[in-house]
């Protein structure tokens, strides 16, 4: 945009967008503020902003007494469990979507998305009767199938969309020079690829960190990841809004961070390549 | 280039993806539909026996049924208007000159990344408890008297906590839309004599219509299914007043182990998300076109 902008308009402009964000990021700021207070400083009114005793003692004790370590590890194993997983199935499937199209591709995609659309209470009794009945509840193993399946459509979309974007002449020469089907995808593609693997791999991890409902309904105390290890604060005991902001920031701080990485995935993953 | 080969090949290496979709698309849902019409909960001993829509009928004249559904609707539009609404606003707003726009948009988009129970649960105590929260000291310190919001309002209190997560969602999409738009475009119409509302509204406002339609599609979708919200704040009460139909599912398949009522809940449910699931596909279809 060649125009100049009058500067007033400009600082303006600056001022309501700094203060809409700051409202909207407060509630974030809040809790790793609190985190590093004494729970009598965490209620305190008027509310205590930055000038306080800073300490490390909530984090101390969500550590020691709460097992969160083993929580924090449930997260990770699944996320990046079922994240390995579905890569593994979307791969293939979307390189023959993406360089072997037939004329049902479109279809199998469109019917690949609408299963995400499935909302997860309509199986949630026999999801839960079976996994019991198989001793998967309460298991990583089952929580890796369950958030596999779910994820799997968009892990399949978003590598059909980068794989498009890799000439198939590319692979035809590899061909040509003899090499093998499995050769072609592991040596050629993939290290072109790379790029859109690990967005995908980035917003699945996202994705499935946060799932919010078979990570609470399918679990109790060995599998909980961490949101079910924070939901169990909605009733606790005594003072404890120092202790769950501590709580709450180990288990936001890495999706956060990730997630201010991943924005352009998250457009084109979750809005199904509708918004460019 | 399409060898006989790499045709067969392709079908291969898709097959693990489509059947095991179809597997989970058909299993779990063939035994929802199987459970509903059985008398089957898990405390009482004895059969499971066929009794037809029995399920059905209880579950329509449950009263929990009709706030359930209303409750769930009113949610969804509650959490469109706040976020889409104010994603339009703030799009248009980031998308103006100004410093440090990286930084603003990273904090926008934040909430959308913390996990919903964290998210809720940081809101239900630390801002809306009506003695410790920070609402409450506000209150104090004008000498009202502090609102229990989760009592007293509790589905608008959820509505707010759902809100402050997609609205990033919203932003973020619709910020991309924005600015795609092509800028000279707009400066030859301002150029023309167009003033800048006549401008949002015949220019902007029809270049992110798709945008905001595909919002409004996707958050409806998973807004049907908000469940963890409600379950750290508020267990859907006081009564039903903040019970969604996933929840009232929730409660009675895993909370009163009526499994063949839950199930016909959650037929009930199914229905629902695919009428707004038809709306969606067409839209993605009319993308995967272009």
């Amino acid at each position: 945009m060649a125009r100049a902008v009058r500067p007033g308009r400009k600082a303006l402009n600056t001022a309501i967008a700094w203060t809409i964000a700051a409202m909207i990021f407060f509630p974030i700021l809040w809790t790793v503020l609190t985190s590093f207070k004494s729970e009598a400083t965490a209620i305190a009114d008027p509310p205590v902003f930055l000038f306080f005793d800073w300490t490390l003692e909530n984090y101390e004790t969500v550590q020691q007494r709460s097992n969160y370590a083993r929580h924090f590890w449930n997260s990770v194993v699944i996320s990046v469990g079922s994240t390995i997983l579905g890569l593994m199935l979307a791969i293939p499937a979307a390189w023959s979507m993406a360089f072997v199209p037939s004329k049902h591709t479109k279809n199998i995609l469109m019917w690949m998305l609408s299963t995400k659309m499935l909302p997860p209470v309509g199986v949630l009794v026999p999801m839960y009767l079976l996994f019991r009945d198989f001793g998967l509840l309460d298991t990583r193993t089952g929580l890796v199938i369950v958030l596999t399946l779910i994820n799997l459509p968009i892990i399949v979309w978003m590598l059909y969309t980068y794989f498009r974007e890799i000439p198939g002449e590319i692979l035809e020469a590899a061909r040509m020079d003899g090499a093998s089907l499995k050769s072609e995808v592991l040596y050629v593609l993939l290290p072109m690829a790379v790029p859109g693997i690990a967005s995908t791999m980035l917003l699945n991890i996202i994705l499935a960190w946060n799932e919010a409902f078979w990570t609470l309904t399918l679990t109790a105390a060995k599998a909980a990841p961490l949101t079910a290890f924070i939901a169990s604060y909605s009733s606790p005991e005594g003072l404890f809004y120092a202790k769950l902001s501590a709580a709450s920031t180990m288990a936001i701080a890495p999706i956060l961070i990730m997630g201010w990485f991943s924005q352009k995935q998250l457009v084109r993953g979750l809005t199904f390549g509708a918004v460019k | 280039m399409a060898t006989k080969a790499s045709r067969s090949a392709a079908r291969l290496m898709i097959s693990p993806s489509v059947l095991l979709l179809l597997g989970w698309m058909l299993i779990p849902l063939a035994l929802t539909v199987y459970f509903s019409f059985l008398r089957y909960n898990l405390l009482m001993p004895g059969g499971t026996p066929f009794v037809g829509l029995e399920n059905y009928e209880y579950f329509f004249t449950d009263p929990a049924f009709m706030a359930a559904i209303t409750n769930t609707l009113l949610l969804v539009v509650g959490v469109l208007v706040v976020s889409v609404g104010g994603g339009i606003l703030l799009a248009l707003l980031i998308d103006q000159p100004m410093w440090g726009q990286g930084i603003v948009r990273i904090l926008v988009i934040a909430p959308f990344f913390v996990m919903p129970t964290v998210s809720a649960l940081v809101w239900k105590n630390m801002f809306l408890n009506p003695v410790n929260g920070l609402f409450a000291h506000l209150a104090n310190s004008l000498g009202l008297q502090p609102y229990d919001f989760l009592s007293q309002a509790p589905l608008l209190s959820i509505i707010g906590i759902v809100s402050w997560q997609w609205l990033p969602f919203a932003t973020l999409i619709l910020l991309t839309a924005l600015q795609s738009l092509d800028s000279e475009r707009l400066e030859a119409a301002e150029m023309d004599g167009a003033g800048s509302f006549a401008r949002f509204r015949f220019m902007v406002l029809p270049h992110m219509s798709r945008a905001i339609t595909v919002v409004i599609l996707i958050e409806t979708i998973f807004l049907l299914s908000i469940f963890a919200e409600i379950l750290v704040t508020t267990n859907g009460g006081p009564g039903n007043a903040s019970t969604n139909l996933t929840y009232l599912v929730y409660a009675q398949s895993l909370l009163q182990f009526d499994v063949g009522l839950g199930s016909a809940g959650g037929v009930v449910a199914i229905i629902l998300a695919n009428i707004v699931a038809i709306f969606l596909m067409r839209m993605i279809g009319k993308n995967l076109d272009a």
